[in-house]
């Protein structure tokens, strides 16, 4: 019978040669992960049960991300959590500051997350490693505890939509805006226990770290996954990183979708989401100067090296707008040698931007950059619900890097060929 | 489990941000999550709320985070239930894996509003609304996830099955 590569994939690790959409099926897990905020409560589920040692100490990887380098004391115990139990244990995969990265960003250029893959975090943007071809969906802390006493999880089996994007993107418009974009259509419950399937010309030509930012808002749909089928990019990325063999699955021809939208990209503007939803999407050339008191450019959805040379090309020359802060947050210590070698530093650092070590830090307001009753901030981000960076009478705008680049120098909101 | 309380009524959309700020994520402290349950929403809630009272909200409830705090703040807050339109896909996995009662019912939630009395029969997935002596009845809780409550939650069911495993082997 024809499938989903979504479909295929779980038939694989259900060790079925089908199933369909709806069904409850058990699965093998061949990667887990959890964080500084949710990876306490599971380990205390784990010992609670009564678990004695974890399904594969290869397998799973503990990432203090969120509230790291240490916030508060508060946080700097829960962060102790996940180093002791990672010791107790043995895990292989612990990163500690210094080596570590925003977890999404991290585990894919580590080559520990791959095509064909289940990958359960307890995180919602897990859903990120989609675009390598993998099912990736984010749990709470008792579904990681339970994968990581026996390495399975079930789920209901979800009908796939399928999202073609045709045409040419101009530039300064890439995979951020062509999420948004899709969010701003559907809606923030659009993809609601749905699997997104990303396809077309215009994805077929995106390079990896556009489709990471594009699967990595599936979620914001309400997506359980966002899928992009594995090519040659792919090979690219994952052939020097995987440590240990992957797989490329492929929807069959003949797949049955819940549903197909297409669009023609080839006239969209850079893409903008309004308080408080991210369904709240706007071209950026359809907005009134709204002024800003910070840019946040980095985050598991735009903190990679190309979001930092998209930057760079906007800030080059420039100055940070004197009634704006600009923090810019490389997603792993790899990608922030990288920007470091290329130079990128020297022009941030000219422009009078900051650069901090990786840490997911103001995206969710938890430290590194909040705001203030009032303020308002244009972000690479994924969320801008109320309160997500700071005051609950605070602002957050969604854009890609160029976009918050370019109005971290003009001070309002603008389109990149603005500055 | 039957359960009798006032609820309060939320729109769409209820964020895990709204339910629990990440703020107050440097603990899982029950006592301390259920101090901010829904601040800021409402600054006051968590001091209104009594126990047994229920949540009603609209469509995708819970959207956003994978935070298990948010479950946990609404039933450490004294919260009997949620009652919703639909729920987002994590937060309906968590609240099981919690032992916290979700339904879903749109027809329920459209002439409900805050302060209304509220009595719901989770066996029977019956709602009603003493208020305005209204009856519904809410879609029923798929057997498998009967299961996994009549274990006790997600914990209770995998050691039942490891200790099925164990006598197995």
């Amino acid at each position: 019978m024809a499938m989903t590569m979504s479909e295929k994939i779980l038939a694989r690790h259900a060790g079925r040669s089908e199933l369909h959409p709806d069904e409850l099926i058990e699965v093998n897990v061949d990667f887990a992960l959890g964080n500084d905020i949710t990876a306490p409560l599971a380990i205390e589920a784990f010992r609670s049960a009564g678990a004695k040692k974890v399904f594969d100490t290869e397998r799973i990887a503990l990432i203090p991300d969120h509230f790291t380098p240490n916030k508060d004391i508060a946080s700097a115990m829960q962060a102790k959590i996940l180093r002791e139990f990672s010791r107790e244990h043995q895990l292989t995969h612990y990163y500690e500051v210094g080596r570590m990265g925003v977890e999404h960003a991290l585990l894919p250029e580590l080559g520990l997350v791959l095509p064909g893959d289940v990958v359960i975090g307890a995180d919602s943007h897990t859903c990120t490693y989609g675009a390598l071809g993998a099912f990736a969906t984010g749990v709470g802390s008792t579904d990681l505890a339970a994968v990581m006493m026996r390495g399975k999880i079930w789920f209901k089996v979800p009908p796939t939509m399928k999202f073609v994007y045709r045409g040419k993107r101009r530039k300064w418009v890439g995979g951020k805006d062509l999420i948004l974009y899709t969010i701003g259509q559907i809606g923030v419950d659009g993809a609601r226990y749905r699997a997104m399937e990303f396809t077309g010309e215009v994805i077929e030509s995106l390079p990896m770290s556009h489709r990471f930012a594009m699967s990595n808002m599936a979620i914001e749909a309400g997506a359980k996954v966002g899928l992009i089928a594995p090519d040659d990019i792919t090979e690219a990325y994952v052939k020097e990183r995987a440590r240990r063999p992957y797989e490329f699955v492929h929807s069959d021809a003949d797949a049955q979708y819940e549903s197909v939208h297409e669009w023609d990209v080839s006239g969209f503007e850079p893409m903008v989401a309004l308080p408080h939803l991210p369904e709240n999407v706007r071209p950026v050339t359809e907005l009134d100067e709204i002024p800003i008191h910070q840019a946040v450019i980095g985050s598991c959805t735009n903190g990679r090296l190309d979001d930092l040379r998209e930057a760079a090309e906007v800030l080059k020359g420039n100055k940070v707008h004197p009634g704006v802060r600009c923090l810019i947050i490389p997603a792993t210590q790899h990608i922030y040698r990288e920007a470091m070698r290329e130079g990128l530093f020297e022009i941030f650092l000219d422009a009078e931007a900051a650069v901090s070590t990786p840490t997911c830090g103001p995206c969710l307001g938890g430290h590194m950059g909040i705001l203030a009753a009032g303020e308002r901030a244009v972000a690479t981000t994924n969320r801008n619900f109320v309160g997500r960076m700071g005051h609950p009478e605070s602002e957050v705008y969604l854009s890609n890097a160029a976009v918050a680049a370019a109005s971290a120098v003009a001070g309002v909101i603008v389109h990149p060929d603005r500055v | 489990m039957q359960f009798k309380g006032k609820a309060w009524k939320f729109g769409d959309d209820v964020d895990t941000d709204a339910i629990i700020p990440a703020r107050y994520l440097n603990t899982s402290d029950p006592k301390v999550l259920a101090q901010h349950c829904m601040e800021d929403a409402d600054p006051q809630f968590a001091s209104k709320v009594a126990a047994g009272d229920v949540i009603v909200a609209g469509k995708n409830f819970g959207c956003g985070s994978s935070r298990e705090h948010a479950p946990i703040a609404i039933k450490a807050a004294g919260l009997s239930c949620v009652i919703a339109h639909s729920f987002a896909r994590i937060f309906y996995r968590n609240a099981f894996n919690m032992g916290l009662p979700i339904l879903e019912c749109p027809e329920a939630i459209e002439s409900m509003a805050t302060g209304d009395e509220i009595e719901v029969d989770l066996d029977q997935g019956v709602i009603i609304n003493h208020t305005r002596n209204e009856r519904y009845q809410a879609q029923a809780v798929p057997p498998f996830m009967q299961r996994l409550l009549q274990a006790g939650g997600l914990m209770a069911y995998v050691q039942e099955q490891m200790r099925d495993e164990l006598t197995k082997s």
